[in-house]
């Protein structure tokens, strides 16, 4: 067994080249156990992506061994609890992809605005920040009244942050150029009000949002929706995965439904490109077919 | 038998990158992995002329993307690029590492984890010290490792970063280094 000193660095961490047959072999017991006893299943997430992660906990923890590290997420429930945050990336952006946006005001909200009633699905929300733009661009729109969203993610706690949409001033900076440049029409700061180096967003943006803890591994469709969003979740999944979770939104879709995904995620080469068409390519917007090929 | 060769490269890194490619004769097989920092700024124009100047398809990763002989990759700004698999890369948005989106220290420390001893990794110019704990990782795994020397480099912090932190296999003046990737490689 490997001495107890405490790692500051990968490097000093006691994987190398020797025994990482042995690495191999806790990682797999280590989501086989999360999933066994949480219910949580990461098997088929990037490979890499998790024993990034893993290592950087374990060498935050001054452990030595994922062997130990399992034993913790087990035994400690809080210790588990701030793993599962490891696992989950939350990181996001208010109009992430300003061009995205763009696209999505000039070629996807006309087509929209002639539904009596709206429908959107945001999968893997994070902490909200996507979800309040959406708003903002159907509140500009004036879609806002007749649209139902649900906003979805598979961690309780980026979903309270969510709800209360509150973030912190300085990423005002950033997120009024994202804003601009995606096209919106006013100031950011009209949507707004500043406190203490906190922000808070108008209550009325979120009032036909629903959030939801859903998880896209283990749950299936909620609501027949015209308009499916996730971006930059799927990036975190294997090809497998990937596929199954597009078949989800497929499903989820109505006809002619949209579906959104992150700019380097996509359809191509998954058993649903063929149920789409695209769009907009550079900015992976699909519209489903009438009619299913499959 | 090296599987894969990963070059990394701030300040000074255009031009740095550039000649190296363009020196290594268009018969080298090896896939080649590259971070650059950027910035937010896009590449395409930068690697079009690389793909006509050099012998390589030299391209942005993408998500997933099978890992191809006589192929160069680079990270797309704002994504890190990881090796997922021998076979295959993948792209993540998480955290900055050493301030920086590409980093290089992913993309080496990934790179490691995959091809062990089947590796180069290579650390050119830069103006801060990404990249230094990604070499030590590489050399870890039984990697091969190259430095440039700092004298021959426009940002001379990242190769010294590289040198303080650990003795990297070889120091080379940014001239020299093609042909000692194919002298590291020739022993395949
Ligand atoms: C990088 S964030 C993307 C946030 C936002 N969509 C954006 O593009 O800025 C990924 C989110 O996906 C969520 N997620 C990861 N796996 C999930 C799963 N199986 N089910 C639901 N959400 C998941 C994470 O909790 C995290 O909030």
């Amino acid at each position: 067994m490997p001495s107890g000193t405490k790692h500051k660095n990968y490097d000093d961490s006691f994987y190398d080249q020797g025994n990482s047959d042995i690495l191999e072999i806790e990682l797999n017991l280590l989501l086989q156990a999360i999933n066994l006893k949480y219910g949580y299943d990461f098997r088929n997430y990037s490979i890499t992506h998790l024993k990034r992660r893993i290592l950087h906990r374990l060498k935050i923890s001054g452990l030595n061994t994922i062997s130990e590290l399992q034993n913790k997420v087990l035994w400690d429930k809080n210790f588990y609890g701030i793993f599962l945050q490891d696992l989950s990336i939350n990181v996001t952006e208010m109009f992430r992809d300003p061009e995205f946006y763009l696209m999505f005001r000039t070629k996807v909200i006309p087509i929209l605005s002639t539904y009596p009633h709206i429908k959107i699905w945001q999968a893997g929300c994070s902490t909200g920040e996507e979800v309040y733009s959406l708003a903002i661009i159907l509140q500009e729109e004036n879609l806002l009244n007749r649209t139902q969203i649900y906003a979805t993610d598979f961690n309780k706690s980026v979903l309270e942050i969510a709800k209360h949409g509150i973030y912190n001033k300085k990423e005002m900076e950033l997120y009024s150029r994202n804003y601009h440049d995606s096209g919106g029409k006013r100031n950011l700061a009209d949507y707004y009000t500043s406190k203490y180096g906190s922000v808070l967003f108008d209550k009325s943006l979120a009032k036909n949002v629903v959030f939801a803890d859903h998880n896209l591994v283990t749950d299936g469709v909620f609501a027949e929706v015209n308009l499916v969003f996730c971006r930059n979740v799927l990036i975190y999944f294997d090809k497998i995965l990937q596929n199954k979770v597009l078949g989800l939104f497929s499903k989820s879709l109505a006809k002619r439904g949209f579906l959104c995904l992150g700019t380097k995620e996509s359809l191509g080469f998954s058993d649903h490109e063929n149920n789409f068409s695209v769009i907009d390519k550079e900015n992976k917007i699909y519209k489903k077919l009438q009619v299913q090929n499959d | 038998m090296i599987k894969a060769v990963v070059i990394g490269a701030s300040y000074g890194g255009l031009e740095a990158i550039g000649k190296i490619l363009i020196q290594l004769p268009p018969k080298f097989d090896i896939p080649i992995i590259i971070v650059l920092h950027i910035g937010h700024n896009t590449i395409n124009s930068y690697l079009t002329s690389l793909n006509n100047k050099s012998g390589f398809t030299v391209k942005e990763a993408e998500e997933k993307e099978i890992i191809e002989e006589k192929t160069v990759y680079f990270a797309p700004p704002n994504y890190h690029l990881q090796v997922e698999d021998e076979f295959s890369l993948s792209l993540s948005t998480d955290e900055k590492v050493n301030f920086s989106r590409p980093a290089i220290d992913v993309l080496f420390e990934t790179a490691a984890w995959t091809f062990k001893n089947k590796l180069i990794g290579v650390l050119l110019t830069g103006s801060n010290s990404d990249g230094a704990e990604g070499i030590k990782i590489i050399k870890k795994y039984g990697g091969k490792t190259i430095v440039q020397n700092p004298k021959t480099a426009l940002g001379k912090t990242m190769p010294d970063s590289a040198i303080k932190l650990s003795v990297p296999g070889f120091i080379v003046d940014l001239e020299d280094i093609a042909e000692k990737i194919l002298e590291l490689t020739m022993e395949n």
